[in-house]
């Protein structure tokens, strides 16, 4: 064991989320609902030394695995992290988020103008770009701060 | 497929705009041979904002292929105004009309509407979003007047708000124009249409003064700077003059040259303009009627 693992303590079962750019390991909390009030067991570690990011930070949350959805919105804050489902102390399966070519219902679009923010019954779409994504309906390209449009709901 | 439903300029192949821009020549030579190609179709007019104009010329092309129109009337006479959202809305004018042309002011509108029935749809314009109609008719006007080979276009005035800006800017990339885009720098284009370009490979360029370049143009499409979108007057003032035309401001330019407008114009065309050859922008708000029964024929026909 490393070093910098030990920084974050052991989880027995659930998901170890590595890789994270620095900085962003309380976005990851935000996508994931986790405020600290629903009772999971949460470890996180932030600005850790890495030989891959310089910095990076890890996520660790006890008795829990992600969604498809979950893990395409981390894709678009961190995309070169890992997702390491534990079992029993082991690392049962890893594998490295792939940024999807469309996330829906995860995000809000930032354009008060546009149509998903009416009252309308239609769920945001949008397309993922290189650096940004952009919302299939007004088109409008959110590049920076891409957390903050995360869904409330 | 564009010929069921109209909602970006961006859906347009230049082999598709060939195909409008065709079809709308041949039904201006003789209009009467289309009087009767749809007299058993009804067209839904929906119009969520005021557009006088854009409303009438649907009205006129549908009429003018031998159909009719239906109409929702005011926002506030209609079930809009008890909260009916626009997707129920569509659903159900779906089962009346033969086809829908939506004005809405929110972005993103028509894609939505699109979503929720089969019925040909056309975008009249989503809020700052896009106007397809209005550069089929903008393309018609410069291919009838100076065509598209080696065409190089200023387009000059609120380039931040104003979707025909941005469908016309989208469908020139697909005849190959170079693009010159003329405004001050707080109404610059905004980032998606920037990036539309760019994928496209476009050929742009920005300025802030007109002089430089308007010698080199075969066209100059002006817009209207929008007082509303300034915080106060004397900022608005500064701005809007130096973005005005007139007789005398067009002697540098090329003697082939046409100045477009969609309309309504305030003051940033001169009246002095009208008088001269340049003055296309008439012309081109009558070439709306052609290049929408061409529009409406080849829609309602697909069906
Ligand atoms: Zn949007």
């Amino acid at each position: 064991m490393s070093d910098h693992e030990l920084r974050v303590s052991k989880i027995k079962s659930g998901t170890v989320i590595d890789h994270i750019p620095g900085g962003q390991a309380l976005n990851v909390l935000a996508i994931l609902g986790i405020d600290g009030s629903t009772g999971e067991a949460v470890s996180v570690g932030m600005n850790v030394p890495s030989d891959r990011l310089g910095r990076k930070d890890i996520v660790k949350v006890e008795s829990r695995e992600l969604s498809q959805d979950e893990v395409d919105v981390i894709s678009l804050i961190a995309p070169m992290a890992s997702i390491n489902i534990i079992r029993d102390y082991e690392v049962q399966r890893k594998h490295r988020v792939e940024r999807p070519n469309s996330v829906q219902g995860v995000l809000e679009c930032p354009n008060p103008s546009c149509i998903t923010n009416e009252r309308e019954p239609v769920k945001t779409r949008f397309t993922v770009l290189d650096d940004a994504v952009r919302c299939d309906y007004c088109e409008t390209i959110v590049r920076d701060n891409i957390a903050e449009h995360i869904s409330d709901d | 497929m564009w010929t069921d439903q109209l909602v970006s300029a961006k859906q347009l192949s230049r082999a598709d705009i060939d195909a409008v821009l065709d079809h709308a020549a041949e039904i201006d030579e003789n209009p009467a041979a289309f009087a009767d190609r749809h007299t058993d179709k009804l067209l839904a007019l929906l119009f969520y904002e005021p557009s006088t104009r854009t409303r009438l010329s649907f009205e006129t092309a549908m009429k003018r292929l031998g159909g009719d129109v239906i109409d929702m009337g005011s926002v506030e006479a209609s079930s809009v105004k008890k909260g009916e959202t626009l997707a129920d809305t569509v659903r159900v004018i779906e089962g009346y009309a033969d086809g829908i042309v939506l004005r809405h002011p929110s972005q993103g509108s028509a894609t939505m509407a699109a979503e929720y029935v089969d019925v040909p749809l056309v975008n009249a314009g989503d809020g700052a979003g896009q106007h397809p109609t209005q550069t089929l008719l903008d393309l018609y006007t410069i291919r009838k007047n100076v065509g598209f080979d080696d065409l190089t276009v200023g387009i000059m005035g609120d380039l931040k708000y104003g979707r025909t800006v941005h469908s016309l800017a989208n469908a020139l990339t697909q005849v190959d124009a170079s693009q010159h885009f003329i405004s001050p720098d707080s109404l610059k284009l905004p980032r998606r249409v920037r990036y539309d370009l760019h994928e496209a490979g476009a050929n742009v360029k920005e300025h802030t003064e007109l002089d430089e370049i308007l010698p080199s143009l075969d066209v100059l499409y002006v817009t209207r700077i929008q007082r509303e979108r300034f915080p106060d007057e004397s900022e608005y003032r500064a701005v809007a003059g130096q973005y005005q035309i007139d007789a005398e401001l067009l002697e540098a330019a090329s003697d082939d040259l046409i100045v477009m407008h969609p309309l309504p114009r305030v003051d940033e065309i001169a009246a002095d303009v009208d008088g001269t050859d340049f003055a296309n922008y008439f012309e081109q708000a009558h070439n709306g009627i052609p290049v929408r029964m061409a529009l409406l024929d080849m829609m309602l026909d697909n069906e």
